[in-house]
């Protein structure tokens, strides 16, 4: 009995392993000084890396880029926090796809290929993976993403029907790691657009029987730039890593912004 | 920490007072008219398809300048095809106009493929819509019915 728990022990802890090639685009912030006001940016030096690793079946995208950083080059950069697909730090672009590093295994990429890693697209790189968010942060900010109400504040806790809290629980899931809205090529144009993410955001406030601030939310998100140019082209649902309807959200802020009363 | 100029990234997010100009209801009108038009046009084009193609026993070979004058005679085509004329105009030139905001990202290429829109648009709808309502099913040239004209034409 013993022994035959061991050999299954055994056999389990004998995870494969293989070797992978990883293919970094690294930017380097350029030394050059700014040509003064209103002139472009110094260019940055961009160039592809690729480092060969030996991993297990069980590494993810992040564990590999932990291996190039702590056993190759240190000086590779990206933002990492809670590793475990919560915290939202670690999207990049990887195999062209929007993904977190720490919730893709690198066996999931056909790994007899190299692996190519990017920064996401549309926001401007800092260096190497790590992108600069404010813009992003900007309309997250934009549509306020807080409890709004009137009148005096009640002396209990506001309540909800399970029903209630249903309608927006698929929203409620948004770790702000900005997969969805930097894989929308209409954000990726000139990035004036608002982007699924604070279409999501507003999602979940607008449809919250507690808050009373769905109207200026959805005069807001009424702008030029806001869901109308949205032409569902579901990249942001096939990005998003927790699995949220990302364009049927934007849909129904449309719907609510046609069928509004006031 | 001052942030690379990403070539994918062209502008960084006006922000700040003022950037939000738009406080209109004209994005949220655009868009319900191009579904409505669409539907719209499926069946007005369909309609053209079938008068032209499939009622005339030659099919597309009876098509000529009397087919044409026979159908503009009467109010009913006149309107259809007036309808099909401006749905199908506004529709497209929205179309493109949605397009070029989406692909063109200096403001100025913006302005300047609006406006050749707004010249292709405005000639194609004033022009068309004049064809419609001043079209003459009977031409007389020099005292004589034009050759071709439809059979209901008397000299």
């Amino acid at each position: 009995m013993t022994a035959t728990t061991e050999t299954k022990a055994q056999a389990a802890g004998a995870v494969p392993s293989f070797d992978v090639t990883v293919k970094i685009l690294r930017s380097i912030p350029s030394d050059a000084p700014s040509g003064g006001y209103g002139e472009p940016a110094p260019a940055p030096t961009s160039r592809w890396d690729s480092f060969t690793i030996s991993v297990h079946g069980t590494d993810r995208v992040l564990d590999a880029l932990h291996k190039v950083k702590w056993e190759h080059d240190g000086s590779l950069t990206f933002r990492r926090s809670c590793a475990h697909g919560v915290c939202g730090s670690d999207a990049m672009r990887i195999n062209g796809r929007n993904r977190l590093a720490c919730k893709t295994l690198l066996k999931d990429l056909d790994p007899r290929k190299p692996i190519k890693i990017e920064p996401l697209k549309g926001l401007p790189v800092i260096k190497d993976l790590v992108v600069n968010m404010e813009p992003f942060f900007d309309s997250y900010r934009e549509i306020q993403p807080f409890l709004i109400t009137t009148g005096v504040e009640p002396t209990k806790e506001r309540l909800q029907s399970v029903t209630e809290r249903a309608r927006f629980d698929d929203t409620t899931k948004c770790i702000l790691c900005a997969c969805c809205t930097t894989s929308c090529p209409v954000f990726w144009t000139d990035g004036q657009y608002f982007g699924p993410q604070a279409i999501v955001a507003a999602h979940r406030w607008i449809f919250d029987s507690r808050d009373e601030g769905a109207a200026q939310r959805l005069e807001i998100l009424n702008d030029r730039e806001g869901v109308w140019r949205c032409r569902t082209t579901f990249n942001c649902t096939d990005a998003c890593p927790r699995g949220i309807e990302v364009t049927k959200a934007i849909s129904e802020v449309k719907r609510a912004l046609l069928t509004r009363t006031h | 920490m001052t942030a690379i100029a990403d070539p994918k990234a062209p502008r960084t997010r006006q922000t700040g007072p003022g950037r939000r100009v738009t406080r209109t209801n004209a994005e949220a009108v655009g868009w319900v008219f191009m579904r409505v038009s669409g539907v719209v046009l499926v069946a007005l084009v369909l309609g053209h398809l079938v008068a032209n193609l499939v009622v005339p026993a030659d099919g597309v070979r009876s098509i000529d300048f009397a087919f044409v004058a026979g159908k503009w005679s009467s109010l009913g085509w006149q309107l259809w095809d007036l309808l099909l004329l401006w749905l199908a105009m506004i529709h497209g030139a929205n179309g493109v106009r949605t397009f070029i905001n989406d692909y063109a990202t200096k403001s100025t290429t913006r302005l300047w493929l609006k406006v050749l829109v707004g010249i292709a648009f405005a000639a194609v709808v004033v022009l068309g819509t004049l064809v419609i309502f001043t079209f003459d099913p009977c031409p007389m040239v020099d005292g004589a019915l034009l050759d071709g004209a439809p059979g209901f034409c008397t000299p």
